[in-house]
């Protein structure tokens, strides 16, 4: 696991308190579980209320699986709900934040992440309704693409996944809040410069100092 | 007396036929009734509609549907396991509509249900929204979506009884339960199937009104 995936997971781990309720995407949004405060629970949309980590041999159970296919525990004062219990908790509130990745936010705090144009077609699966029902949506990426291409616009150029839904942005760089006036820069990590920030962004950043 | 509901693998061979309107329980490949996917495979009824929350992966539950060009439409909210079902899309043999997965269980809710439709929030502004009405309630914009219903749900279940009433496992449990109450004709693979009135009735799942067959564990 890369230094930069840690920090980011770490971070956001922070964020969290005994009696919220957070569902966490695959990638670097699943490494936050390895961080998180005792009493948050973990919320899963194929209906696993209370998830822990990875059975140890022998214990595994291939029918208690995370929405990412990968078999987990059922901690105590964990429940099961079908599909649709899973998401009426999502839209009704219920869920203090989802963290997932994305391929581009913009200052708005639209979010794609599910579909590249002609890329191999994958579907949205969840990530739709989580981001339009969570109370609070935190996306956890890698600042830049591959390629070196921002991943924070000041417009999304991919199909969505949600429209003005995000609150908080944290890259290896800092952490980074969606505000009506723009992408304001909370923080920066150690070491960072504010410069190298600005240079790897496409949009216009606030900076409170 | 309660009517026994456990049919054989030939019995429930005979339900399957071209053309079908399918939907079935999945969630990473957990909670697929694949003993009945291997029925439909070995029958060859092709030109099937299929409604789940995904594909399967190739070779392995809803997949095999896929590897036989089975389907040729199909109602999902991710593909994304299963590269080759968008080999069969580029190919122009598969159409695959798809939907927010929160909207797809409530589409099919409804349906069970007896209702005529959701209003949702999920989705606007987004791919999601195209082509559908968009609503407003008490000044709040929402996606209109139509119900889901399918001639025939694929159910798997971790234990049934004689009657159908079902309980199921973990995250096996997914669209399974909503799928039962959605079709006119519902079959079940149970893991486990028991006598009437050993399953604690505040335990049922599925209460066995809903279902009409199950298929047997004996060989």
């Amino acid at each position: 696991m890369s230094d930069a995936k840690e920090l980011i997971a770490r971070k956001i781990a922070s964020f969290f308190h005994a009696g919220d309720v957070v569902n966490l995407g695959i990638g670097i949004p699943g490494l936050v579980r390895n961080y998180i405060e005792e009493g948050v629970q973990l919320h899963a949309e194929n209906g696993l209320l209370g998830y822990g980590g990875s059975p140890k041999p022998g214990e595994e159970e291939p029918d208690y699986v995370n929405a990412g296919g990968q078999m987990v525990t059922l901690l105590p004062g964990a429940s099961v709900s079908d599909s649709a219990g899973a998401f009426a908790l999502v839209r009704s509130g219920k869920l203090t934040a989802v963290v997932l990745g994305a391929l581009q936010v913009d200052a708005e705090g639209s979010i794609a992440n599910w579909s590249i144009p002609g890329g191999r077609i994958m579907g949205m699966g969840g990530a739709m309704d989580l981001v339009s029902g969570a109370k609070q949506v935190i996306v956890a990426m890698e600042h830049n693409a591959k390629n070196g291409a921002p991943k924070i616009l000041s417009r999304c150029s991919w199909p969505l996944t949600g429209y003005k839904v995000v609150d908080i942005i944290v890259t290896e760089l800092g952490v980074f809040d969606i505000t009506a006036n723009g992408v304001v820069v909370r923080e920066l990590f150690p070491n960072i410069k504010k410069e190298d920030v600005i240079k790897r962004t496409e949009t216009r950043l606030i900076f409170n100092d | 007396m309660v009517k026994n509901k456990i049919y054989s693998k030939a019995e429930i061979a005979e339900k399957f036929h071209d053309g079908m309107k399918l939907m079935a329980g999945i969630f990473a490949c957990r909670g697929c009734a694949d003993r009945l996917v291997d029925i439909i495979v070995e029958k060859g009824c092709k030109d099937l509609e299929l409604i789940a929350n995904d594909a399967g992966d190739p070779g392995v539950a809803l997949g095999k549907l896929y590897d036989a060009h089975l389907v040729t439409k199909a109602h999902h909210s991710h593909i994304g396991m299963n590269p080759y079902v968008t080999e069969l899309i580029n190919q122009g043999i598969l159409t695959v509509n798809l939907y927010p997965q929160g909207t797809l269980v409530e589409k099919i809710r409804a349906g069970g249900a007896g209702l005529g439709g959701v209003l949702t929030k999920t989705g606007l502004g987004t791919m999601a929204q195209e082509g559908r009405q968009v609503m407003e309630v008490d000044g709040q914009q929402y996606i209109f979506e139509k119900p889901f219903r399918a001639e025939i749900a694929l159910i798997r279940a971790a234990k049934a009884d004689k009657s159908g009433n079902l309980v199921y496992k973990g995250s096996a449990r997914n669209f399974n339960p909503v799928m039962a109450m959605a079709a006119d004709l519902v079959i079940v693979q149970a893991d486990e199937i028991v006598d009437v009135g050993t399953i604690d009735p505040e335990a049922v799942i599925t209460p066995g009104v809903f279902v009409d067959m199950i298929l047997t564990n004996e060989e």
